[in-house]
């Protein structure tokens, strides 16, 4: 490590130096990028996913079960939630102490966590303890039992918590707009379930779900880390796929609950029907909480990345968005806002967030419906399309920075069927998007005339806009 | 109009620091400008990828009665422009340069940073350097950005019962230091600060002297140094003394008691905060074990006992950070599960310490916890962003080489030491208790199970 250079050579460095550090970057990445991932399937069929990284000694696994409320009944909504959370609370050979304190131990972790279109459990651990992570990893994959009373345990913990985040404004707003955007679709509830569908819960329903979703051809193993091929091959082999490993296989997926349409319909219908509702609720306190939005893209969509470029520029690109420039840096009526286009499984929502005081909820709401008939019906500049371009494919790289990272990437891109060469391909996809693209699918995906607007705060104070369209108030 | 023309070479611009030996500092190398500036590069050439932080030694404990917040508000405006780079052009380039920027305020500091592909962080230097010496603080922008902090505070204390029970402990446990004010400020002292406060508070602390720059990531020293002393080398030392804050919070007499009613909440909280001592003091290192001890995830005592076995709430915790400069606290706390009473819940809570105080925790237990710290540093290893952040808090604290001293101090915990800090800080007297209640009730909940 010889640091002792020289004055002179700082001298020769800067009269090297070009002095263009703001050379245009629009035009794709500044390295071309790419991940060496080797691909395989293991005996029992459960497909593996591996990038070598030998920058320091930790290992991060990611199993990916295709287990979401997509496959739950919709009565016991939030099963596909607590199953993943009752596999750490106790194994055929372990309590539910054992498991965390075998774990923690390690100074390692290991989680379940569900969204709405699948569950990963999660191992991050030091190399040294490896064997003994993978050893943990398999007995709450392969042999959870259920308990009753680790089951209740659970249940009320979930309850708990759900009646706490009551307090949160935010979470209030948002659960009343995914129900109100996908009725009786599993996208219009809660991942968790509700404190009632929770309470409905009995082990028999998690062992059922457990069954028909827990198995090798329904999962992806994706690990990241310092462990060589022959390495991983051997602790799949010990733990996951050997003699007494993972074995069973799941029924043919179920269709989707709640709604026989889920999955074909890239539109409003069915799953909102036209004009706008609002949906006020009241509160005592100082700001409204304000969602608004409506049915939005899946992830399949070829108009996918057309999207993101547009929603970059109306307010997905933070600071350099046309919302936040307007409502925030302008006008000083909140902290944040941004807009999103959850592209899920099936149609997920596009929303816009933001918090302002109670006074000013009528004229933020204007302004975002203001902004959303502006960039439907007047194009975007060339240096708004570059930015964005520039942004989301410079971005890029940083999604891979961390092992972490990388493990929980690899498993999703292959439950969303990106391609494995979308890691090559994604700067074409937001390279290729034309002015006229973000007109386009502005106008196809944006319905400023029937959105669901929700809006939690103090009615009385909150002032809300004249629209002109006729509105269902609830 | 930019003016670093007048950039002159100084010999000996850099003034390498000693190496320490294989260790989490192994790749960090310390060098200082001639204007006092300090530069830490933590090198890693895993991917293409750096973070680039400026660190200010300027936080709330900073700031004069009647205009807290002041810190925040600055570092908003810094956001706001400069002759050179309009408002919010810092944030445009970065973003179009595939970076992402932002920016945190605290009681002891105020921090900047950027990520980026590693063949940009010139343009962080630059813009940096820039908004260090230029300012512009536009009055116009400062009564708008003004509004915006006031919707933030909204957001995150007048509307979240539970950190306004966090900002009333707080105000409650300190007397006279000035850690009793949020970093948010109060709305008032907000709504009175104008462009002259900022500047002033600009002038004297937006300093060379005052500032570390802290970069991880696929860089090297002799590539990046020039440019750092292109841009920042030509930034005059700023003479003004820095006052450090002269204030001794008084030792507490007797137990503090706050309750507060709020509609909004559902469940009752509880927080209690006990004064112990800063980094690095030699009592931290047993406080953090114990910390763990308590709090370490799913198999640690709180968990364990008031979620696991007695089931009277539905979280249960323990928060010290001793990455403070004076003495601040040591703080227990729980959600109450429904139904459950908040006071039996305070009891359990002093239970579980007096195990500590009577008994001292197994060898296994302070195994267990000294493995977690440990593993936590490891893994933060994989991240630019963690390692520059550690980087400049153990700098903030004193010097970033304590990073392997705190690590070596963890080390060598035993178990008696962890029953001594317990029975020297957890007393009654040292204690301010925090409960929110939620106001339909008025009172806490009868216990009634579904």
């Amino acid at each position: 490590m010889n640091r002792s250079f020289t004055c002179l050579r700082y001298m020769v460095f800067l009269l090297l130096m070009p002095a263009l550090i703001f050379t245009p970057v629009v035009g794709g990445t500044s390295h071309a990028f790419s991940l060496d991932v080797d691909k395989r399937v293991a005996p029992n069929g459960l497909p593996v996913l591996q990038v070598e990284r030998h920058n320091i000694p930790v290992v991060m696994v990611t199993l990916l079960v295709k287990a979401s409320p997509l496959s739950e009944p919709a009565d016991k909504a939030g099963v596909a939630y607590l199953t993943s959370k009752m596999l750490t609370e106790g194994t055929a050979k372990r309590s539910a102490a054992k498991i965390s304190e075998d774990i923690e131990f390690l100074g390692a972790s290991l989680d379940a966590s569900t969204t709405h279109d699948f569950t990963t459990i999660s191992l991050s651990v030091l190399k040294k303890d490896v064997d003994k992570g993978f050893e943990l990893f398999s007995d709450i994959l392969l042999n959870p039992v259920f308990r009753e009373d680790e089951l209740n345990r659970k249940k009320a913990l979930i309850t708990g918590a759900l009646r706490q985040r009551e307090e949160d404004p935010a979470f209030v707003a948002g659960r009343a707009f995914i129900k109100e955007v996908f009725g009786a679709h599993a996208y219009g509830r809660l991942v968790e379930g509700s404190i009632e569908s929770v309470g409905r819960i009995q082990r028999d329903d998690v062992l059922d779900f457990y069954r028909a979703n827990y198995c090798p051809d329904n999962a992806i193993l994706s690990v990241v880390g310092d462990l060589t091929p022959q390495e991983l091959n051997a602790l799949v082999g010990k733990y996951l796929a050997g003699p007494s490993g993972w074995k069973r296989t799941c029924p043919a997926p179920q269709k989707v609950s709640g709604n026989g349409n889920a999955g074909t319909a890239p539109s409003m219908m069915p799953f909102a029907p036209a004009g706008l509702r609002i949906v006020p609720i009241d509160r005592d306190i100082s700001q409204a909480n304000i969602v608004l939005g409506h049915l939005g893209i899946a992830r399949s969509d070829p108009d996918y990345y057309a999207v993101q470029v547009m929603n970059y520029i109306l307010g997905g690109g933070g600071f350099a968005s046309r919302l936040m420039r307007v409502v925030r840096d302008e006008r000083g009526l909140t902290y944040g806002i941004n807009s999103s286009f959850i592209g899920n499984k099936e149609p997920g929502q596009f929303e816009v967030e933001v918090q302002t005081k109670s006074a000013s909820a009528g004229a933020v709401i204007d302004e975002i419906v203001r902004q959303m008939e502006q960039i439907r019906t007047g194009e975007v500049t060339d240096q708004e399309l570059s930015d964005a371009k520039a942004y989301l494919t410079g971005s890029f790289p940083r999604r891979f920075e961390t092992s972490r990272r990388i493990a929980d990437f690899l498993a999703a891109a292959r439950f969303y069927n990106l391609g494995d060469d979308y890691i090559q391909k994604y700067p074409d996809y937001i390279e290729s998007v034309t002015k006229e693209d973000v007109q386009r699918v502005a106008k196809k995906f944006l319905h400023p005339d029937r959105y669901v607007l929700v809006v939690v705060g103090n009615q009385k104070q909150v002032e809300l806009p004249q629209p002109q369209p006729p509105q269902e108030v609830r | 109009m930019r003016r670093l023309f007048s950039f002159v070479l100084v010999i000996s611009l850099f003034i390498p620091a000693l190496v320490h030996a294989a260790s989490l500092t192994a790749a960090t190398k310390e060098f200082v400008l001639e204007n006092g500036m300090k530069v830490l590069i933590v090198e890693d050439h895993k991917a293409p990828l750096a973070t680039f932080q400026i660190w200010y030694r300027v936080g709330s404990r900073n700031e004069p009665v009647g205009k807290t917040g002041m810190s925040h508000l600055l570092e908003h405006m810094m956001f706001k422009g400069t002759p050179a780079y309009g408002s919010k052009q810092f944030s445009t380039i970065i973003q179009r340069n595939g970076g992402t920027d932002n920016a945190f305020t605290t009681k002891e500091h105020t921090t900047y940073f950027q990520s980026l592909a590693s063949d940009r962080i010139g343009i962080s230097i630059e813009l940096e350097a820039d908004r260090m010496r230029n300012l512009l603080l536009d009055p116009k922008e400062v009564i708008a950005e003004r509004n915006v902090v006031m919707e933030e505070r909204r957001m995150r204390y007048e509307d979240d019962p539970q950190n306004l029970l966090y900002e009333e402990l707080i105000a409650t446990a300190f007397t006279a230091h000035p850690y009793r004010w949020p970093v948010i400020g109060w709305m008032s002292d907000i709504a009175s600060i104008e462009r002259e406060h900022l500047a002033d508070y600009y002038r004297r602390y937006y300093s060379p002297g005052n500032a570390v720059i802290v970069i991880a990531g696929d860089v090297y020293p002799e590539k990046i140094l020039p440019l750092i002393e292109k841009h920042f080398g030509s930034i005059p030392p700023v003479e003004n003394k820095l006052h450090a804050v002269p204030t001794r919070e008084p030792q507490q007499q007797a137990e503090k008691r706050i309750y507060l009613r709020k509609e909004t909440a559902e469940l009752p909280y509880i927080l209690i905060g006990y004064h112990v001592p800063p980094f690095p003091h030699e009592d931290n290192y047993a406080l953090d074990v114990l910390s763990t001890v308590l709090s370490g995830g799913k198999s640690s005592r709180l968990y364990r006992s008031l979620v696991y076995e007695k089931r009277m709430a539905i979280s249960a915790f323990a928060d010290y950070s001793s990455f403070y400069r004076d003495p601040f606290l040591f703080i227990l706390g729980a959600n109450a599960a429904p139904g459950q009473d908040i006071e039996e819940i305070e009891k359990a809570l002093y239970q579980e310490m007096n195990g500590i105080i009577k008994e001292p925790p197994s060898e296994r237990e302070i195994q267990k916890a000294k493995n977690q710290i440990e593993a936590s540093f490891v893994f933060a290893q994989d991240s630019n962003y963690s390692k520059a952040m550690n980087t400049g808090m153990f700098e903030m604290l004193g010097g970033w080489r304590l990073m392997d001293t705190y690590l070596e101090g963890i080390r060598k915990v035993t178990a008696a030491e962890v029953q001594a800090v317990a029975r020297k800080y957890f007393g009654a007297a040292n204690k301010t208790v925090g409960i929110l209640l939620p106001a339909k009730s008025g009172k806490p909940e009868k216990k009634d199970k579904e």
